[in-house]
């Protein structure tokens, strides 16, 4: 192919031969590169008027920003939001297939837990589970009406750990529940019959079928309820967890820097967030095999084309 | 191979099967045609249990499908046996019904290691082989949204086999398939016919139904309204519903 030179004329077709690729002027966008600077005006504004604020001590926000105690309590967060997740995602998979189950029992088991806990504050659940001890101080196995025959302390089987980690998880699985139901609903039908043609049980046919491929549903709003939990962690502040809000709140009672604190953990929390939404992103693009032809662009491949056209960016084909 | 005795099937109000008496010999290609909404398809998807009959006695091999009779009691089969006995007859959709999230051998090998049992080796080196009948060996790792139609339905051709079936159900194999993308299936299942498979195939096409099926059996409103060596069905129908059904497809 030989190269012309942009502007002149693109000669005509000829036949026989493959005409040269359509070299035309993009339509500009005047009112696109407008908006950009007046929203980047808005924003410095807003990002001077707090930075130069007379009672606001950047000093401080930079000392505790990688300071022991607020280094632990993200690690204490990022504890509970796995731990959290794992039970709220394997128990919500556990749930939707019960909710789907032929065994009305089991289905309507399924349909109780979520109409609880789905009904109920998680903060009081949060709660609940801290102060069990005060209506149930031994829990263990016996005979209901006679003696316990096996039994720990309530305040030693429940720590606040726990009580924080089973108040967000089950709550979080009665969530779950729903976005695993819906994921597998989503799956054509005809998929459930080839495989049960196929002599696959039930179980099979969930776990090695309908799972993976629900699994592109499920996974997007998977990722929003981890992104979600990793900041309602925070409410396991009423249980004393020294998490990283409840550390800055004890760091503030001492000092009185109540915002810079504030400024410090909500730093930790984007840039938790951040790579939370980056780890989604591979998670998504793993689960599309073999369901689009091309794979998404990944976000560097996405910010390098978006800047060099400053053009919308095309959908992948499918 | 597959008895049906007065086989009766309804969904909701719907009689959609009202007493389907037929029989099957080993080795046979029986050919079923009929305007859609005429309960074919119901038909066979009953044979391998997908639907549950209300009425009359459909078996397989001697065996019925779906119950179990001792003394003059007919016991429902535990979904484990429904399963074994699915496994002994394979299907294929209009549809493909692939596996679209394994390649093409995962789709053939998932059945055999899963509900049979089977070694990986060897049910990967039975799938290598299959494919390659099908004339597909090229595209052993290719998902299936990157095969043609016809490919994907020589693919889900192969993954029934894969299960050795005796009995092999085709329910409009070629409905969903571009024109010229028809004949390379219908090769396929032509020579299946051919090494004795025992086929039954609910279909449209009457060319492959006067060459290779040794029966055609033509339905109607739920019942079969003629059934004969497909050569006297397709020149000479005896009923006047098939000769006007017939009149506009051929």
């Amino acid at each position: 192919m030989t190269e012309i030179a942009a502007g002149s004329p693109a000669p005509a077709p000829q036949a026989g031969r493959r005409p040269e690729a359509i070299k035309a002027i993009p339509v500009r966008h005047p009112w696109r590169w407008l908006s950009a600077v007046l929203v980047l005006a808005v924003a410095a504004d807003a990002v001077y008027t707090l930075v130069t604020a007379p009672n606001m001590h950047w000093g401080v926000v930079g000392t505790f920003l990688f300071q022991r105690l607020i280094r632990e309590g993200i690690l204490l967060t990022l504890e509970l939001t796995v731990l959290a997740m794992a039970i709220g995602i394997i128990l919500g998979v556990i749930l939707a297939v019960m909710r789907l189950s032929t065994n009305p029992v089991v289905s309507w088991l399924s349909w109780f837990y979520i109409w609880f806990f789905r009904g109920t504050p998680v903060l009081v659940q949060i709660f609940f589970w801290f102060n069990l001890a005060l209506v149930l101080p031994h829990i263990g196995v016996g005979i209901p009406g006679g003696p316990l025959l096996f039994g720990v302390s309530t305040n030693v089987l429940i720590t606040p750990l726990m009580a924080a980690v089973f108040g967000l998880g089950f709550n979080e699985a009665a969530y779950m529940a729903e976005i695993v139901r819906a994921g597998i609903i989503s799956v054509e039908h005809g998929q459930t019959e080839a495989a049960q043609a196929l002599g696959m049980t039930r179980l099979q046919v969930m776990q090695r079928i309908v799972l993976p491929q629900a699994m592109k549903v499920i996974l997007p709003p998977t990722g929003n309820e981890t992104i979600s939990m990793l900041k309602t962690t925070s409410l396991a502040f009423v249980a004393t967890v020294p998490e990283l809000f409840t550390r800055a709140q004890q760091i503030a009672s001492f000092n009185f820097y109540v915002i810079e604190l504030l400024v410090v953990i909500s730093i930790w929390y984007l840039v938790m967030t951040s790579i939370l939404t980056i780890g989604q992103y591979y998670l998504e693009r793993y689960f599309a095999r073999g369901v689009q032809r091309e794979l998404p662009m990944t976000p560097l491949q996405r910010f390098r084309r978006m800047l060099f056209t400053f053009r919308a960016p095309q959908a992948p084909l499918t | 191979m597959v008895k049906a005795e007065a086989v009766h099937k309804s969904f909701g109000r719907l009689e959609v099967l009202s007493g389907i008496d037929l029989e099957v010999q080993p080795k046979e290609v029986m050919c079923v045609i009929g305007p859609s909404g005429s309960g074919k398809s119901t038909f066979l998807r009953c044979i391998n249990h997908l639907e549950k009959i209300d009425a009359g006695r459909l078996s397989v091999d001697g065996e019925l499908v779906g119950y179990r009779q001792r003394g003059d009691k007919l016991y429902e089969l535990p979904d484990r046996e429904v399963c074994q006995k699915r496994s002994e007859i394979g299907m294929v959709f209009q549809h493909f019904n692939l596996f679209p999230h394994m390649t093409a051998l995962e789709n053939l090998i998932e059945a055999p290691i899963r509900v049979k049992k089977a070694s990986r080796s060897t049910a990967v080196a039975y799938a290598r082989a299959l494919l390659e009948r099908v004339g597909l060996a090229d595209k052993t790792n290719v998902y299936p949204n990157q095969l043609s139609g016809g490919q994907q339905q020589r693919v889900a051709i192969a993954r029934a086999l894969a299960m050795n079936p005796k009995l092999m159900l085709f329910d409009e194999p070629t409905s969903a398939l571009d024109p010229e993308l028809v004949g390379e299936v219908l090769d396929v299942m032509r020579r299946l016919a051919a090494d004795g498979m025992t086929m039954i195939v609910v279909t449209h096409e009457m060319g492959f139904a006067r060459e290779v099926g040794d029966t055609l059996v033509f339905m109607d409103g739920g019942v079969i309204v003629e059934s004969g060596k497909p050569r006297e069905v397709l020149a000479n129908p005896r009923q006047e519903r098939t000769r006007s059904f017939l009149s506009k497809v051929l």
